[in-house]
């Protein structure tokens, strides 16, 4: 039981990393990682999300939509729990922390249109993970996109004083050192778990 | 503007991917084969064009305190028929994309479109602004599908492109392939633009 956890859970941070392996939640990736504190508190919002989405998805497909018979609905279904959810969390951040509130700006009602909160619950449904194991996925995977967009933020930070060759600069650049990154983490992909 | 400016300017000025950059996520992850790649840019081109159509038709009617749950409504609603029916006509297809069908629901050039677009124009204009962004996603997703499949697999739409001694890059259709070839590929542009500039200053 404990392994099972330690296994998804290093297997959805490290190896299947949902930014830089899975390609999820490219979006607020590049925008919001010209600063580690921005970053930071995006990635706390986004884990916040992904972990209540997690649960709540896994307790709409199990008790609504397969006892109705209408799985394909699913899609609709997810779509709405996760929008509410992130308006929720705006309102709680609104109220409790304006400063972080002020510095997430239009990136936070955009945590809806993030595609990892979507795709984790989509990958919980076709994994077939049970309640914990699918709390334990969606929150890990939040994190391994909290470590990739720090660590990434941290590079863009040193990259605004570097030398640059100017059709690289800004967008380009970005890409290029998120590969190497990407490199950096296909060497997970060696982790026997 | 008229209704082929609205089409055309997705295509190239206006590009979705390469120009605005949004809709990032498949634009990385699915683009390791051409026929994923064709096949990624004409489903999610329906999508658009009937996100927009019905957006601009429901435009009066949808009060703007609630438009954006129910543009994803709509949005997601397009998204499930184009699932099923692929799905049901190309499994193969399906198959490949995999989770990345239903998250077109949440790719930003849709919801874009219909906040910048459709919520603002009548229904003619909507639908050529959706076919022309589609096409444009289409287009880029083709380019650097492209690049990938002959650089990491050495093949073009499955057929093999050079001899049997050739080593494909293997790391081209790997992730960090995707990052790279688009960052090239922006580099390029770029460097276009500004050459452009330049010479005509």
């Amino acid at each position: 039981m404990l392994r099972e956890i330690i296994v998804i859970a290093l297997g959805a941070i490290l190896v299947e990393n949902f930014v830089l392996v899975k390609f999820l939640g490219i979006c607020p990736f590049l925008g919001v990682s010209k600063k580690i504190e921005t970053a930071l508190g995006m990635g706390m919002a986004v884990t916040f999300v992904m972990a209540m989405a997690s649960a709540i998805t896994w307790l709409v497909q199990e008790y609504i939509l397969v006892p109705f018979g209408i799985e394909y609905l699913q899609t609709i279904a997810f779509i709405l729990v996760i929008a509410a959810l992130v308006q929720f969390v705006e309102m709680v951040l609104q109220k409790m922390s304006p400063g972080l509130y002020q510095a997430l700006g239009i990136y936070l009602p955009l945590i809806t249109t993030n595609c990892a909160v979507l795709g984790v619950a989509l990958l919980n449904v076709q994994k077939e993970y049970n309640f914990i194991n699918s709390v334990v996925y969606g929150t890990s995977a939040a994190l391994g996109f909290t470590l990739a967009i720090v660590l990434f933020a941290g590079i863009r930070e040193r990259l605004e004083l570097s030398d640059i060759p100017k059709p690289l600069q800004g967008f380009p650049i970005a890409l290029i050192t998120a590969a190497l990154l990407s490199i950096a983490f296909l060497g997970f992909q060696g982790l026997k778990l | 503007m008229s209704i082929t400016k609205e089409f055309s300017k997705g295509l190239i000025e206006e590009n979705p991917t390469l120009v605005q950059l949004v809709g990032m996520c498949p634009t990385l992850a699915i683009t390791t084969s051409v026929t994923n790649g064709i096949g990624m840019g004409l489903s999610t081109t329906a999508v658009l064009v009937g996100s927009n159509v019905a957006i601009s038709l429901l435009r009066k009617f949808v009060p703007s305190k609630i438009r954006i749950p129910a543009f994803v409504v709509i949005i997601a609603g397009f998204v499930t028929l184009i699932d099923m029916l692929i799905k049901a006509y190309f499994p193969a297809l399906s198959k490949s994309l995999g989770i990345y069908i239903p998250l077109i629901v949440v790719n930003c050039i849709i919801l874009a479109r219909a906040e910048a677009f459709a919520y603002k124009f009548e229904i003619g204009k909507s639908a050529a602004d959706g076919l022309g962004m589609g096409l444009g996603f289409t287009l880029a997703l083709m380019l650097i599908s492209s690049i990938r499949e002959i650089l990491g697999n050495g093949t073009f739409l499955g057929i093999p492109l050079f001899g049997e001694s050739f080593q494909p890059a293997l790391i081209m259709i790997l992730p960090p392939g995707g990052f790279l070839t688009l960052g090239l590929i922006l580099g390029v542009k770029n460097w276009l633009t500004d050459r452009k500039k330049g010479g005509e200053a």
